[in-house]
């Protein structure tokens, strides 16, 4: 930093000052600014849903705010598009690599502005300059001619980033770039990420990873729910430090709970390994209960919840559900109590095109009339009963879910559960995407399927639940466990844990620091 | 108050559109009759021309309400023409060499047929291969074993061994006028009806169409979907096999060079009466009537003495600005 002061003030390279953004009803960004100058790395931190990537859509184009202005270089800058914010030199690295694996390195480096003579490409140039942007990286497996696919995923990281070296980039923004990546690519990436500096790069780095943001950053801002909540030097602030900026917010009243039992164990997990993720994880989950798995986007609980239902295979280890031992399939699973909500509620949870009573009955289709037979107005009746008891905004149980808000879709896929009446509900990000009253009126579901009072008579239900948002699982759970890349950690009583210590452990701290 | 308003607004579209979905199809269809009738002579609406529309759509008709099942799970079968051809040479090598009944070779060859169809559905799930590619490969195989089992030559078959089975698709003589149609087409119209049946009233026909529209959330909810699958694929088979029957019946010989080109025939019908390639969509009324306009033109350009090609170019702006408007029908609605 000494030379930065010698050198006068340095060049302010980016600069974003009093961007606003709204979607409908929600404030994704307000009044957020950042700056960033030439051979610098700006650490961008936050929560899941802070509004780091708006500000990064911003950036690049594709989201245009509703107030603001930006600046390159000093001069005015609002891209229309991420075509024309590419051509202005600010190029972005997404955690979901966006390569085109069937092609050779140096197509995909030089895709969109191959060197042509009359429409024929000149395979000459087109080698030359993917070598200058690849010889860098010093890296054996980067040859021109390799196939993409055959790469390894820090080496394909290593194509985007010399992609965006390769149209000249002023402005590189990575997005979660390690999370996929083994230790030693992350050295190696570190490396890159050091020499692109000195070559006068300004560099946005997002992480939720605090002790990469500290070996890698020289400054580091933090958003929270939109807002920048505080900026500072990397040398100058400590890791507590900035996750209490991160964490700062108030419980919301907004969690029932009521007196629980706890009864007999219904799933117990054993050093359960998935194909990738997850890595290892233990667990026991008790009837009457709720027990929640903090941890960060990618850290592999989705994958957990799948492979114990089957939809994701399990590699090893022991899973026990109620008497039933082993792996099994998701329709011997739905037959012997357990039901899953997906996280992806257009893409895998709900048959949007279809109708509300046939997504509630999907998984279950028996009993709804006599030889596989299934009478639609059996159907309706059992759905209209907890369109009636959820509150779902429909018109009817015919109409298509499609027409449906978020709220009441994830009302409908929750209806799916309660309809086969599961004991073992495994919850990934209930409340995703859904408005306030939507989700507080889960939140009391959830309370009354573990005390048992959703249904008279019949002994409560378990629940497993995964979230990102750290006040609800603290409001809404008994117990708690946290996953840090593909790892579960200790299950513990909700009295022992805060936002705090559960974001040191999501984010690979050891707590005792 | 103003809400209200909207709400019974869109409760009145609501409706419109529920209806027009179901019943559109038909009106379409109508309404194209008396439009072509204004321009055609009077033949063309006599009860013996909609007799010959209604035998006519028998061999599409019957092999439409399989690939409808297919097309909605969201696959595709080409091998219904060659599977056509094939049941058509089965049925007239068992009656002719196998020595059977006609029942008996009526069912070997829809058996045979369902037989491939149960094929293509293992490899479709079992190699996890799209069934383009399969049913593409079964097309040719077919067609091949079709050609094989007639060593590249019709199978005639002594009229005498045929007792019922040239009837099915042939005008009625005068003592039997009181059936109205024949056999063939009531056949057609009791199986649309139990096709029709199965889709919205049992659990197969329910699961087809979410598998159509979300395999994902079909797997997730526990359907057996390569299971479901198969059996899909099994039951076009056996349609096409139907198909091949009256096909049978109306050349009285096995003929494995018939039919060819006949799934995209089929493949229309299904897309004119709202069926997605997308999967989730169709249905069997829609299907019929797909059928019936294919037919109807076809028969209407007959009338007025057009030329074969001017038909087929018809044909085929009918296929676009059917399939052009369902879309625009859905743009609405969403």
């Amino acid at each position: 930093m000494a030379e930065r002061i010698d050198s006068n003030q340095p060049a302010v390279r980016l600069q974003m000052r009093g961007i606003c953004k709204r979607f409908g009803a929600t404030v994704a960004l307000d009044d957020v600014g950042i700056e960033v100058a030439a051979g610098e790395v700006l650490a961008l931190v936050g929560e899941n849903g802070a509004g780091k990537s708006t500000l990064m859509k911003v950036l690049s184009g594709a989201v245009k705010p509703d107030a603001g202005q930006m600046w390159l270089d000093g001069v005015s800058y609002l891209p229309a598009n991420p075509l024309e914010a590419r051509r202005a030199g600010v190029a972005m690295i997404y955690q979901e690599l966006s390569l085109t694996p069937h092609l050779s390195v140096q197509e995909n480096i030089m895709l969109g502005m191959e060197p042509s003579l009359l429409g024929v490409v000149r395979w000459k140039q087109v080698r030359q300059r993917a070598i200058e942007a690849i010889k860098e990286f010093d890296n054996p497996e980067l040859t021109p001619e390799a196939r993409v696919r055959k790469l390894s995923v820090g080496s394909q990281q290593l194509v985007e980033i010399a992609r965006a070296l390769a149209i000249g980039c002023r402005v590189l923004v990575l997005d979660e770039p390690t999370s996929s990546l083994t230790q030693q690519d992350v050295d190696r990436l570190f490396e890159i990420i050091g020499r692109l500096k000195r070559q006068g790069k300004a560099i946005v780095y997002i992480s939720h990873f605090i002790e990469e943001v500290k070996r890698v950053a020289d400054r580091v801002t933090v958003l929270r729910d939109g807002k920048v909540a505080g900026s500072s030097d990397v040398a100058n602030i400590t890791t507590h430090q900035i996750i209490a900026l991160m964490v700062g917010r108030e419980v919301e009243e907004l969690y029932p709970r009521s007196v629980r039992q706890e009864g007999e164990v219904v799933l117990e997990i054993e050093n359960l390994a998935g194909v990738e993720k997850p890595r290892s994880a233990s667990l026991q989950l008790r009837r009457g209960e709720v027990l929640g798995i903090a941890g960060l986007v990618g850290a592999g609980r989705t994958e957990l919840l799948r492979s114990v239902f089957g939809l994701d295979p399990v590699r090893q280890g022991q899973i026990r559900l109620g008497v039933y031992t082993g792996p099994a399939s998701p329709v011997r699973r739905w037959m012997q109590g357990a039901g899953f909500l997906s996280e992806d509620r257009k893409g895998e949870g709900l048959a949007v095109s279809l109708s509300v009573a046939d997504n509630v009955t999907l998984s279950k289709l028996k009993g709804f009339g006599p030889l596989g037979i299934v009478l639609p107005s059996r159907q309706d009746r059992a759905t209209q009963r907890w369109i009636e008891q959820l509150g779902i905004r429909c018109r009817g149980p015919r109409q298509s879910v499609l027409s449906l808000s978020g709220g009441n879709q994830q009302k409908v896929a929750l209806a799916r559960l309660l309809e086969h009446d599961v004991d073992v509900l495994l919850l990934d990000e209930p409340t995703r995407g859904i408005d306030v009253a939507a989700k507080a009126m889960i939140y009391r579901l959830i309370d009354s399927l573990a005390t048992g009072s959703s249904a008279e008579g019949r002994p409560p239900k378990a629940v497993l639940m995964v979230s990102s948002y750290l006040p609800e699982l603290l409001g809404v759970c008994d117990r708690v466990a946290v996953m840090c890349r593909g790892r579960l950690g200790p299950t513990r009583h909700i009295e022992e844990v805060d936002e705090h210590k559960l974001m040191l452990e999501a984010v690979g701290q050891d707590t005792n620091i | 108050m103003n809400s209200e308003l909207r709400t019974l607004n869109f409760e009145l579209r609501y409706s419109y559109w529920r209806w027009s979905s179901a019943l559109g199809p038909l009106l379409a269809l109508l309404v194209l009759f008396v439009v072509l009738a204004l321009f055609a002579p009077a033949s063309f609406r006599s009860p013996r021309n909609i007799e010959l529309i209604a035998r006519q759509t028998g061999i599409v008709g019957m092999a439409a309400l399989g690939m409808t099942l297919v097309i909605i799970s969201g696959g595709i079968d080409l091998s219904v023409g060659s599977v056509v051809a094939l049941s058509t040479v089965v049925i007239a090598w068992l009656l002719e060499y196998g020595r059977v009944g006609p029942l008996m070779a009526a069912l070997g060859g829809i058996g045979a047929a369902a037989a491939f169809g149960l094929t293509s559905g293992l490899l479709i799930t079992r190699l996890r291969v799209v069934p383009f590619i399969v049913t593409l490969g079964m097309m040719l195989i077919a067609r091949g074993a079709a050609k094989g089992i007639g060593h590249e030559q019709k199978i005639n078959v002594e009229p005498i061994r045929l007792e019922w089975l040239d009837k099915l698709l042939a005008s009625l003589p005068k003592e039997q006028r009181w059936m109205l149609l024949p056999f063939g087409v009531w056949l057609l119209i009791i199986l649309a009806a139990v096709m029709a049946a199965m889709l919205r009233y049992t659990r197969l026909g329910r699961h087809t169409f979410a598998i159509g529209s979300n395999e994902q959330t079909a797997r997730l909810c526990g359907v057996a979907v390569e299971r479901v699958k198969v059996m899909v694929y099994t039951i076009g088979g056996a349609f096409a096999g139907l198909g091949g029957l009256l096909q049978f019946s109306r050349l009285t010989v096995g003929d494995p060079t018939v039919a060819q080109g006949l799934e995209l025939d089929v493949i229309a019908a299904v897309v004119i009466g709202g069926g997605s390639l997308a999967g989730g969509e169709g249905s069997i009324l829609g299907t019929i009537v797909g059928a019936l306009i294919m037919t109807v033109i076809a028969s209407w350009c007959t009338h007025i003495h057009l030329p074969n090609w001017v038909q087929e170019i018809i044909t085929g702006v009918i296929i676009v600005v059917a399939v052009a408007l369902d879309r625009l029908r859905h743009r609405r609605t969403v």
